[in-house]
């Protein structure tokens, strides 16, 4: 053992930096662990956008359809229920569409491409249930309007175009998703398309 | 015999740590009723996990099999439903005694200097508690099972930037789907129960510590020397706890109070028995009616609502109109509990010589969590959202006004010793 004495500050050096290596490999050795809590490739891939064909929907039916295991809805509006949107818009929390909820193409009144086909994806923004499509009857909820979409878990309440009334437990309409029309019978569920 | 424990004794130190925290630990002498339920609570823990441990045996975790295997377990494996009953009665029969082992806590100010950390033990062992309860009410991937985690994850959803990022990595899918079950499953069996068992294991070493409370609230340490030796009880205690001080009006642990809590033993696994065999759905509270449906994403059940033990908090959060609010409301409501040794400012502790208004405070907030357990259960109507939002602010109050009044409390004075 040497008898020379103790250099406090080397010592210190040497306790600083193998600290610092060593957080620094405990931090390293942490990646895969959390990293692999993400989704799968399998997941990802399930994520693929859909194909809705159209074609066939009467109006006023609502077609629904599961794109990454959640329901879309993809709704053809009657003009009755087109009509019914300007009636609501000062009972509501977000009128314009301001929040992020829809891509660009959506930010309109009817809040979709074409104002015939409303497509959402049908899980309330509370906290993720799947709100109920009332046709008719929606008036028990709301005056001016005979359909909308009407939350059971905790009545959170949708107009037609999914935008969300004030004075319930959802903070934001209702999402819609990356979409675009293939052709004039057929919907692509989760690609903005070139058109965009 | 003796030659075997003592070839032990030196090389582990087995009678002593049996003498410290049992034949020797001076318990004080006037536990009541409520002092049953930590012993409950640690009959329950074993029960849960050599349940458990049996039900793993044939459960299949994954998003195919799991419902159909809870199935093969209820009907094609002997006793394979009584095991799952004792599981899933247990689950409830564990917030039963925990809630009512806090409130113990709370009327005699077992949280109070210098049991601080021994409560805050209990509040992490609560928390740990919640998460254990919640995974494992996804496994048997029923309706309720999905759409309550649905509601749960969507939680961390309210947090700012990361909220959307956090439940894609907690789910580990875009929706709850098989991989947010395995995860859950291996939390469920193997990490929250091995972090559960610490917890406990460090809560009772700290009880140990400080010694533990009783219903009068006063210390049965006295200085050394100043009892006489007549006053004493006629018991050998470990030197650990006589060195510094004298003990009084105590028995040692073992056998006077495990006899007697044998007696509270039997009572609860009458009940709780009664329950496995004749109510295991406890009318739709124990056990869902959605979750004998399998999980089904795109169809959501007409009501939701969360397993009894949850609906208090959940009706906190579900009384607040914003989101974001509701949650750190919520989960404020846990931290309040576990910043109570400093809220209480107090130096009485028990609630036998604290003020009236004490005893009113204390009687509306356990009202309060009452009423706001029922009210979660309930669907979210005008009415009960009222009533909700007037519990929730009780509930709150009685944290507020503790703290304010608890520094200047008019007390009546507390005796020198345990009465008899």
């Amino acid at each position: 053992m040497s008898n020379a004495p103790v250099d406090k500050g080397r010592r210190r050096f040497l306790t600083v930096a193998t600290s610092v290596v060593g957080a620094a490999g405990a931090v390293g050795v942490a990646v895969p662990f959390i990293a692999s809590w993400n989704p799968s490739e399998k997941a990802k891939n399930a994520g693929a956008p859909v194909e809705v064909n159209i074609g066939k929907a009467e109006p006023g039916q609502l077609i629904r359809v599961e794109w990454r295991g959640q329901p879309v809805w993809v709704v053809r509006r009657t003009p009755e229920m087109l009509a019914s949107l300007e009636a609501v818009n000062d009972r509501l929390r977000d009128p314009n569409s301001d929040e992020p909820q829809q891509p660009e193409y959506a930010k309109n009144l009817h809040r979709s491409r074409k104002e015939e086909f409303f497509v959402a994806v049908g899980i309330c923004t509370h906290l993720g249930c799947s709100p109920q499509f009332l046709d008719v009857g929606f008036s028990d909820y709301v005056d001016d309007a005979k359909s909308g979409f009407f939350c059971p878990c905790h009545g959170s309440i949708f107009d037609i175009a999914g935008r969300v009334f004030q004075g319930v437990p959802a903070p934001y309409n209702l999402v819609v998703p990356p979409h675009y029309y293939i052709n004039d019978t057929t919907i692509l569920v989760g690609e903005d398309g070139e058109q965009a | 015999m003796n030659k075997l424990i003592a070839w032990f004794d030196e090389r582990i130190p087995m009678t002593k740590t049996w003498n410290i925290h049992l034949a020797q630990y001076p318990a004080p002498k006037n536990f009541n009723f409520w002092y049953i339920f930590g012993v409950l609570a640690t009959l329950v823990l074993v029960n849960q996990i050599l349940t458990g441990v049996w039900l793993t045996m044939n459960y299949v975790p994954s998003a195919e099999g799991a419902f159909a295997s809870v199935e093969f377990i209820m009907r094609d494996i002997e006793y394979g439903w009584l095991l799952r009953y004792m599981h899933s009665t247990g689950a409830s029969a564990f917030f039963v005694v925990v809630y009512l082992h806090m409130f113990r806590g709370m009327m005699y100010g077992s949280y109070q200097k210098p049991r601080e950390l021994l409560w805050v033990f209990g509040m992490l062992i609560f928390l740990v508690l919640m998460a254990e309860a919640f995974m494992g009410y996804l496994l048997p991937w029923g309706q309720m099972s999905y759409w309550g985690a649905q509601v749960i994850i969507s939680l961390f959803g309210a947090i700012p930037f990361v909220g959307d990022d956090l439940t894609l990595w907690i789910r580990g899918d875009y929706v709850i789907s098989g991989a947010t079950l395995n995860r859950f499953f291996a939390l469920h069996v193997i990490a929250l129960p091995l972090v559960l068992v610490i917890l406990v294991f460090l809560h009772i070493i700290a009880l140990h510590e400080v010694g533990s409370n009783n219903p009068e609230g006063i210390s049965i340490k006295k200085p050394k020397g100043s009892v006489p030796e007549s006053e004493k009880p006629k018991f050998q205690f470990h030197e650990r706890f006589t060195k510094k001080y004298d003990i009084v009006d105590a028995f040692p642990f073992f056998p006077y109070y495990i006899v007697k809590d044998l007696v509270g033993v039997a009572i609860f696994l009458f009940f709780f028995c009664y329950v496995i065999f004749f109510a295991p759905a406890m009318g739709g509270l124990f056990l869902e009616p959605p979750n004998f449906e399998a999980a089904n994403p795109l169809k959501t059940p007409a009501h939701i609502a969360p397993v009894w033990y949850f609906t208090p908090f959940y009706a906190i959060l579900r009384a607040v109109p914003d989101k974001l609010l509701g949650v750190i409301l919520m989960f404020g409501a846990i931290v309040a509990l576990f910043v109570l040794p400093w809220l209480d400012r107090g130096k009485v502790r028990s609630v036998r010589y604290r003020s009236g208004f004490h005893k009113f405070n204390l009687t509306v907030f356990a009202i309060s969590f009452i009423a706001l357990g029922y009210l979660g259960l309930k669907p979210a109507t005008e009415v009960y959202t009222f009533f909700a939002r007037v519990f929730t602010f009780l509930y709150f109050a009685f944290f507020v006004l503790l703290f304010f009044y608890s520094k200047n409390e008019n007390t009546k004075p507390v005796p020198e010793r345990i009465t008899k």
